[in-house]
């Protein structure tokens, strides 16, 4: 943790596009009018989820649209290292450094990032990654772990190494899709070399009974395919 | 109202009290101390300091006492009162460990710091903190924040009790600071650290426990101990403010608020807080002679002697206006010496105000400062009690948030940092209201207590006094006027007005009124401290001016006689309740300044007048006898049997014209503001481009 700042470099103006606006729509409709300010999370995940991170006139067009004072923001958005204050590359790579996976190598990962990236926080020359370290994740048992964050959405990629985490950059880099999840023969985080589990109907969701999710307007089946 | 109590032990000792109290309020009730830095008592409790943390019987841990209500606690096994201790082992070592923590990040820059020798912290860790510090790291270092003119920050002492946040969102309405960043790195800043644009903002220097926010006007000046202390009023408004005057020898060097639950609670405006500044600047402290178009300095003796052969001339054709920070004293001088001239033309409304005349009530803020907070619906009508009584505005906010008081407004629509109503500009709505049946009326005819405030920019038109009326039927019809609660209230905006009002500084039989001297040309004219008039409507008439500092008035004026600023006399004060507070002497006057009754006083015996008083009791002793409401001390008068608010004023329409605001500027009201440059810099950011709004 260290002190964090605005980038010393805004852009001129911050809108939401046609995509935020819909998800922004389904979020002030959780709370009643006059509690809107709880929004403001969400509003900020939504502003970062659209731009890569959150500019100061996003601050200030979330703090109209929910009636608070620019400092409530700003408060907010300080507060949460999961906001970005300044511009990401494309792939933002989270690299878990607290203890299991530091123990399972995610210094190797740490390593791979400074070589190909640069210092924390810092874009890489062609733009597309940004790397930093965060704490615990909660996938211990594939660690080492990354988070990486990109518009497609946020994604575990586990069981790391340094060569395979240099292999996914180099796919990244070229625009090719890659496996998200556990990166060796694990399915999730099963014991290695399992074979009672091995059936893909247990993994693919066709044997999950339909729910209704609340907060949502029809039912859905049960996603599982990350 | 009876309250539910309840029975507990403090430190052994027995002790009843109310289950709404939070353990520390139970605990000075008991008589005990309970070290603090977050919680404040007009602030909400935040619990984040943890200094006031005390054992409770059968808890396993110790409790911060601020946060946690007497009803909470549980009693002993066996049906025992619940207890709780405040001086056991256990709470020492509490408080020590929590000093340390709070000490682990804070300097030790105390020689240095502005706050040393009045710091919570440095007087709390001499109490209750451990003798050395255990911690051998590197302490944090955090930038310093720009908060505007006022506000000086040091922000690596900052201990993050949040006092000023809460300050600035929940008393002064305006939500500008707050603290970014979390743990270790949690920072006190405002957005983009923008000027706080509050005219409540110096408030939070006095609230900063430790010197994380001081006053940069007054950074480095002087120690708290070299000063002297003279408890007074303020006259930047008609609030009547009760503050503290720090001086060091002849120089006024900070002032600060006094408690006063009926007036200003302990808050006062920025105005009032840095006047002290111009005390300094711009003064006349000689006499100064009008020859051959330029001011020359002149001796009293000559001086008098100018201003008694003027005055000696056609008594009709001479006239008097006080100022707004004349003591009643001054006043009373003055219009004694009127009085054996024969001089009617005398007025102490420069602004215009058509108050006076009628029943006291007529002219005061009946239902009182405190009786705002028992009103259940407000109408302001032509008033920005924002710019012109900035404490009274927090006031009404306080009312709107915890009473959910309905406030409505006729007027311009301005920011007044609450949510209101807006009826409507012109004073036609005014007049039209209580023939409504919907609407706002119909809020001031179901509330028990309305409050009707009038504001000096509605009574300074020409048809003021039918505006006055217009409300006064109205506080009639929606049932404002009774014998225990008087919804009639008049804000005005300068000191000297009520108790200029009650001894009847107004012009008498034949006289004229400060518009009527202006335009019937008058030989001579005597300001005492005018200059909030246009004065080039005197024409060629021989201007007096008696006052304290080089303002419009010295500029036109012929002869200057200096007088002493209030901070540098003894004198009486009314406020817009009709509250008469005692103003006392902090420093001495500037040169050759005398004190304003005084040279009204000589004046007379120039003139073969000889005024019955020799000093200041003497005059006192005849203004009690003349004008005996004036005697009253800290007495608000509020709420009387018998009166009829549909007297006040006089009758007639009322033109259907948008009321204006009285007071434009804030920071420029008065001549002893004007010359502060800190309150210059406050004006420019508030009307400059660069200034953003809160929200």
């Amino acid at each position: 943790m260290s002190v964090r700042r605005l980038a010393k470099e805004q852009p001129e103006s911050f809108a939401f596009n046609k995509k935020s606006e819909a998800e922004i729509k389904f979020w002030l409709a959780k709370y009643p009018e006059a509690k809107k300010a709880s929004a403001v999370i969400p509003m900020l995940w939504i502003a970062q989820k659209q731009e890569g991170w959150v500019s100061e006139p996003a601050i200030r067009e979330i703090a109209n649209r929910l009636e608070m004072p620019y400092i409530r923001v700003y408060e907010v958005a300080t507060f949460y290292t999961m906001f970005n204050l300044e511009p990401v590359g494309t792939h933002l790579i989270q690299v878990c450094g607290t203890t299991p996976c530091m123990l399972r190598g995610s210094d190797e990962l740490i390593d791979v990032c400074k070589k190909r990236i640069g210092k924390p926080h810092e874009i890489s020359a062609d733009g597309k990654f940004t790397w930093v370290e965060v704490e615990c994740m909660g996938a211990c048992a594939n660690a080492p772990m990354i988070q990486l964050a990109n518009p497609d959405g946020d994604h575990y990629i586990e069981d790391l190494d340094g060569a395979k985490l240099e292999a996914l950059m180099d796919d990244l880099a070229a625009g090719k899709t890659v496996k998200y999840g556990p990166q060796s023969d694990r399915n999730a985080s099963e014991p290695h070399g399992t074979k009672v589990l091995t059936d893909p109907s247990l993994y693919d969701g066709s044997r999950a009974k339909k729910i209704k999710l609340p907060n949502t307007a029809k039912p859905e089946t049960s996603k599982a395919e990350g | 109202m009876s309250e539910d109590l309840r029975k507990i032990i403090i430190d052994g000792e027995e002790i009843e009290v109310p289950t709404s109290y939070t353990l520390l309020q139970a605990a000075e009730a008991a008589g005990r101390e309970i070290p603090r830095f977050c919680y404040h008592e007009r602030l909400s409790v935040a619990g984040n300091c943890r200094m006031c943390l005390v054992e409770l019987v059968g808890a396993p841990k110790p409790a911060a006492s601020c946060a946690m209500n007497v009803r909470d606690m549980r009693g002993g096994p066996n049906g025992e009162p619940p207890a709780m201790n405040t001086l056991s082992p256990l709470v020492k070592k509490a408080r020590e460990g929590v000093m340390e923590f709070l000490l682990i990040n804070h300097p030790l820059d105390c020689p240095i710091c502005d706050q040393g020798g009045e710091c919570d912290l440095q007087d709390q860790s001499l109490v209750y903190g451990r003798t050395g510090s255990r911690f051998p790291e590197n302490k944090r270092a955090v930038e310093d924040k720009e908060m505007g003119p006022i506000i000086a920050t040091e922000m690596t002492r900052c201990i993050q009790c949040t006092r000023c946040v809460r300050f600035v969102t929940e008393v002064a309405g305006s939500p500008e600071i707050g603290m970014i960043g979390r743990g270790e790195d949690a920072e006190i800043t405002t957005y983009l650290e923008s000027a706080v644009t509050s005219e409540l903002s110096g408030n939070v220097i006095d609230l900063c426990p430790v010197g994380a926010l001081t006053s940069k006007p007054y950074a480095f000046n002087a120690r708290p101990w070299e000063l002297t202390k003279t408890e007074t009023i303020d006259v930047m408004d008609a609030l009547g403010s009760n503050i503290r005057v720090d001086a060091r020898g002849s120089a006024v060097l900070r002032i600060l608020p006094r408690v006063h639950e009926g007036v200003n609670e302990e808050w006062i405006s920025d105005k009032t807080r840095y006047a002290w500044e111009g005390l300094g600047r711009q003064r006349l402290d000689k006499a100064y002679v009008r020859e051959n178009g330029k001011l020359r300095p002149a001796d009293w003796p000559e001086a008098l002697t100018i201003a008694a052969e003027k005055l000696g001339g056609d008594a009709s054709k001479i006239g008097m206006i006080a100022g707004d920070l004349c003591s009643a004293e001054e006043m009373k001088a003055a219009k004694d010496l009127a009085d054996a001239l024969g001089v009617t033309s005398v007025d102490c409304r420069q602004d215009g105000a058509k108050v006076g005349g009628g029943a006291r009530e007529d002219y005061l803020f009946n239902a009182t400062i405190a009786g705002i907070e028992e009103a259940d619906a407000i109408l302001i009508i032509g008033a920005n009690p924002r710019t012109e009584a900035a404490v009274l505005n927090a006031r009404i906010r306080k009312t709107w948030l915890h009473n959910d008081t309905k406030v409505g407004l006729i007027g311009e629509a301005v920011d007044l940092t609450y949510p209101y109503e807006h009826v409507g500009t012109s004073a036609a709505i005014l007049a039209g209201l209580k023939k409504k049946r919907s609407g706002f009326i119909k809020t001031l005819k179901d509330a028990k207590r309305p409050l009707i405030l009038v504001g000096s920019g509605a009574l300074t038109r020409a048809d003021g006094a039918q505006v006055l009326r217009a409300a006064g039927e109205l506080a009639d019809a929606v049932g404002a006027v009774s014998a225990e609660w008087n919804g009639l209230s008049i804000l005005h905006t300068a000191a000297s007005r009520v108790a200029g009002l009650d001894l009847g500084f107004v012009p008498g039989e034949g006289g004229h009124d400060v518009a009527g001297m202006q335009s019937n040309p008058l030989d001579t004219v005597v300001l005492m401290g005018a200059d909030e008039l246009d004065l080039a409507q005197f024409g060629d008439a021989f201007v007096i001016y008696v006052g304290s500092h080089g303002d419009a008035g010295a500029h036109r004026a012929d002869l200057i006689l200096p007088s002493a600023a209030w901070t540098e006399q003894d004198g009486l004060f009314a406020n817009t309740e009709g509250r008469v507070q005692l103003a006392y002497r902090a420093t001495f006057p500037k040169g050759d300044a005398k004190e304003g009754w005084a040279i009204f006083r000589a004046l007379s015996e120039r003139l073969g007048k000889t005024l019955p008083y020799n000093n200041l009791t003497e005059l006192r002793h005849k203004l009690f006898e003349d004008v005996p409401v004036l005697a009253g001390i800290d007495h608000a008068p509020g709420a009387s049997e018998g009166y009829d608010a549909k007297a006040a004023g006089a009758a007639g329409d009322v033109e259907a014209t948008d009321f204006v605001p009285a007071v434009r500027n804030f920071y420029f009201t008065n001549p002893i503001v004007r010359a502060s440059e800190t309150l210059a810099e406050c004006s420019a950011l508030a009307s400059g481009p660069a200034q953003m709004a809160a929200e």
